[in-house]
């Protein structure tokens, strides 16, 4: 499945980087893609576990830059 | 202004003000001047402004350290302040955090306000369809909406969904999708593509297509996720601020500790001098004006183009257009119109040029063949239904059409007399005993014989697109030295083109697995030339294997056709070639204002970086440095911005 997630405070381009390599990291996740300028990541991961990794990722984000939150819908 | 940069922009200006008077009161000697490195007094006063504007900053490096994230921004500036401070640089450490929020501050408005403008380029998302559910009209989501169903665009309305007009006419307005500001007119019929304006009259449309395989979903998608097949540029830059960081903490740290070590390890101020120009080092660390400009200036010029009504898929595609210096067309339907007319009226003996149109048209009144159409639209008045007689009509296969055409005479002055019209090629001709004189003009020659005597021929061809010309002018002037044609057309009508065009090279008579053949041998000649690209050009419908092949597949005509969306790296919403040099253009501008950003940036750096190492800055280092880190960065970002404005 494949799903696109706002960002918001997402103010550092360098963090966009960094945060779209630390969520490769993560087990399950096919793809990821962090626009910078649309404030919004996509995510690919399994479906069944799709939602656990959603989460994942939002804590990875916020462990790079703690002002930054992904909207989880 | 967010809430946000409202707080920020309040916390700069106190901060600001009581640093100032801090300031005054150091420089006019009410506070003593630090002795050997510190003074108490002093210190607890400058705390006060630094804490202020930078307690923001310290807390999220303490945040982001305890997160395992050490070298970011945050953590640079708390440690190079917070070792101006051990050293009794008071005045440097505030006012390098003020700098650096004042800096972050306009970064903030200036991304802010060209995600807002690129976003306003985008302004084709319709809000809402007017449904026709039982007898009554009701306002509902576009998502809502289904195949076959009834809506309503009531005039300066954008059309939410692609659809058929069932009733009403009007004239759209599709300078959002392609550039183009001559509004165009629809009628019952007509297919109407979504994020059009409709401008006049109200129209009820069936709906064609869900709203996500609508064409204004495919636009938006395609432009939001350009953003994901990134350009070397930006890939360059990721690995460069990957490395750049975490090396100029190194040396930093070296700087601080190294000389002093040698030189004299127990005297404070060789340990002071060393250790500003370590934090002055620090300072200027942070890739921010690299790692936001680059990927902007790609975004800003994806999305000028996009105004224009030219699609480009991603920033390596941008990057490839910059460097093409080879285009490749498919005639049909790219040059030309794909569509036949009739390009010349040559009659012989006494019959009227246009005598002989209507004899030939009314012959092939009841024929499908495009020819057969080209020669029916010619016709200024349509022919009377007197004029013409279905039971005549005799198809000769692969010759062309005997039919007797006109009304018996004297039944009115205006029409054409009676006669039995012989209307096809030369072996109808020969066939049939007509003395001819053969035509060798470029196009499908149709010979007319009337009463078995030669009355003339008909050439008809395919239209050269009006811009078409002007279109291949552009692209010389913008470097594109090479340019070929290929056709499954006959060699005459191919050069004919070829030469109206000033088209360098032409291929014609090509199959079109022949086609593939030809884009590969020209890729083979160009690769071999350092870098440089070649774009083929087609209208998307069947040489989708072309346009994969070739660096970058240009799609022409996207307005309705979603093989063209698909296929292609770059669309041109409406069918002018000329907007291939457009986008060559946007291209090459925006990839000189990613260099301009590079080069700036990075020389700016290394400059900082090697004259606070010698000491050439001496007490200006600190504040040198802070300009070379936001001040370059927002440099950059609005030099990035220019990439958007797009003539």
């Amino acid at each position: 499945m494949r799903k696109v997630f706002e960002m918001e405070d997402l103010d550092c381009a360098n963090c966009a980087a960094r945060m779209e390599e630390a969520i490769r990291k993560i087990d399950g996740v096919t793809y990821v893609n962090i626009s910078f300028i649309a404030q919004r990541m996509t995510l690919e991961a399994d479906d069944a576990v799709f939602d656990a990794i959603a989460k994942k990722a939002a804590k990875a984000c916020a462990r790079i830059d703690s002002d930054c939150r992904v909207i989880l819908k | 202004m967010k809430r946000k940069q409202k707080r920020a922009l309040a916390e700069i200006l106190i901060s600001g003000a009581i640093f100032l008077v801090c300031e005054g009161l150091s420089l006019s000697g009410v506070l003593p001047a630090p002795t050997d490195g510190y003074d108490w007094v002093t210190l607890c006063v400058f705390l006060v402004p630094y804490f202020c504007i930078g307690w923001r900053v310290l807390a999220k490096a303490a945040r982001n350290i305890a997160h395992g994230q050490v070298f970011d921004e945050n953590f640079l500036m708390a440690l190079a302040t917070v070792g101006a401070l051990c050293i009794g640089e008071y005045p440097e450490a505030v006012f390098v955090m003020l700098f650096y929020r004042v800096g972050e501050w306009f970064e903030d408005l200036a991304v802010g306000r060209s995600r807002a403008s690129i976003a306003a380029l985008m302004q084709i998302r319709p809000d809402s369809a007017n449904l026709e559910r039982d007898g009554a009209v009701v306002e509902v989501s576009p998502e809502e909406v289904a195949v076959g169903d009834i809506i309503q665009v009531r005039p300066g309305e954008k059309i939410p969904l692609d659809g058929v007009i069932l009733e009403g006419a009007t004239t759209l307005d599709t300078v959002a999708l392609t550039g183009e500001s001559v509004p165009r007119d629809a009628e019952v019929g007509d297919t109407v593509i979504s994020g059009c304006v409709n401008q006049s009259g109200l129209i009820r449309v069936q709906v064609s297509k869900v709203f996500g395989e609508s064409t204004v979903s495919k636009i938006l998608s395609l432009v939001e996720n350009a953003g994901e097949r990134k350009s070397r540029s930006e890939h360059f830059i990721t690995r460069f601020a990957k490395y750049y960081t975490p090396s100029v903490v190194i040396a930093a740290v070296l700087l601080a500790v190294l000389p002093p070590l040698i030189i004299g390890p127990s005297d404070f101020s060789v340990w002071s001098t060393w250790i500003y120009r370590a934090m002055s080092f620090l300072v200027v660390s942070c890739p921010c004006a690299l790692v936001i400009s680059v990927p902007l200036s790609f975004f800003g010029g994806i999305g000028g183009a996009s105004r224009q009504g030219i699609l480009i898929k991603g920033s390596n595609y941008l990057e490839a257009l910059a460097a093409c210096d080879t285009v490749v067309f498919d005639k049909t339907g790219t040059l030309t119109e794909g569509r036949f007319a009739v390009s010349e009226i040559l009659p012989s003996g006494d019959v009227s040029p246009d005598d002989l149109l209507r004899y030939a048209a009314g012959a092939e009144a009841y024929s499908s063949h495009p020819i057969a159409r080209a020669l029916r639209e010619a016709v200024a008045k349509p022919l009377e239904e007197g004029e013409l007689h279905p039971a005549t009509v005799e198809e000769i296969a692969g010759h062309g059409v005997r039919a007797t055409v006109g009304t018996v005479a004297g039944s009115s002055p205006s029409c054409l007399p009676s006669r039995q019209v012989l209307c096809g090629n030369r072996r109808l001709m020969e066939s049939a005993g007509v003395a001819y004189a053969p035509c060798d003009r470029p196009g499908t020659v149709v010979y007319v014989a009337l009463d078995g005597v030669y009355a003339g021929c008909l050439v008809v061809a395919d239209r050269i697109k009006a811009d078409a010309a002007g279109a291949m002018e552009a692209l010389r002037a913008c470097g594109v030295t090479r340019t070929v044609m290929l056709t499954g057309d006959g060699e005459a009508v191919a050069g004919e083109v070829a030469r109206q065009l000033g088209i360098s090279e032409y291929r014609a008579g090509l199959l079109p697995g022949d086609k593939v053949d030809c884009l590969e041998s020209i890729l083979n000649d160009s690769h071999r030339g350092r870098g440089s690209k070649v774009a083929f050009v087609g209208d998307g419908i069947n040489d989708a294997p072309v346009l994969a092949r070739a660096d970058i597949g240009i799609a022409m005509g996207g307005m309705g056709s979603d093989a063209a969306i698909e296929a292609a790296d770059v669309v041109l919403m409406d069918d002018k070639p000329s907007g291939i040099a457009k986008a060559v253009g946007i291209a090459r501008r925006t990839l000189r204002i990613v260099r301009q950003n590079i080069v700036f940036a990075l020389a700016v750096k290394a400059a900082v970086l090697i004259l606070t190492a010698l000491g050439v800055l001496g007490d200006a280092g600190m504040w040198v440095a802070v300009f070379a880190d936001v001040g370059v960065a927002v440099l950059a970002i609005l030099n990035a911005m220019r990439a958007m404005r797009v003539k």
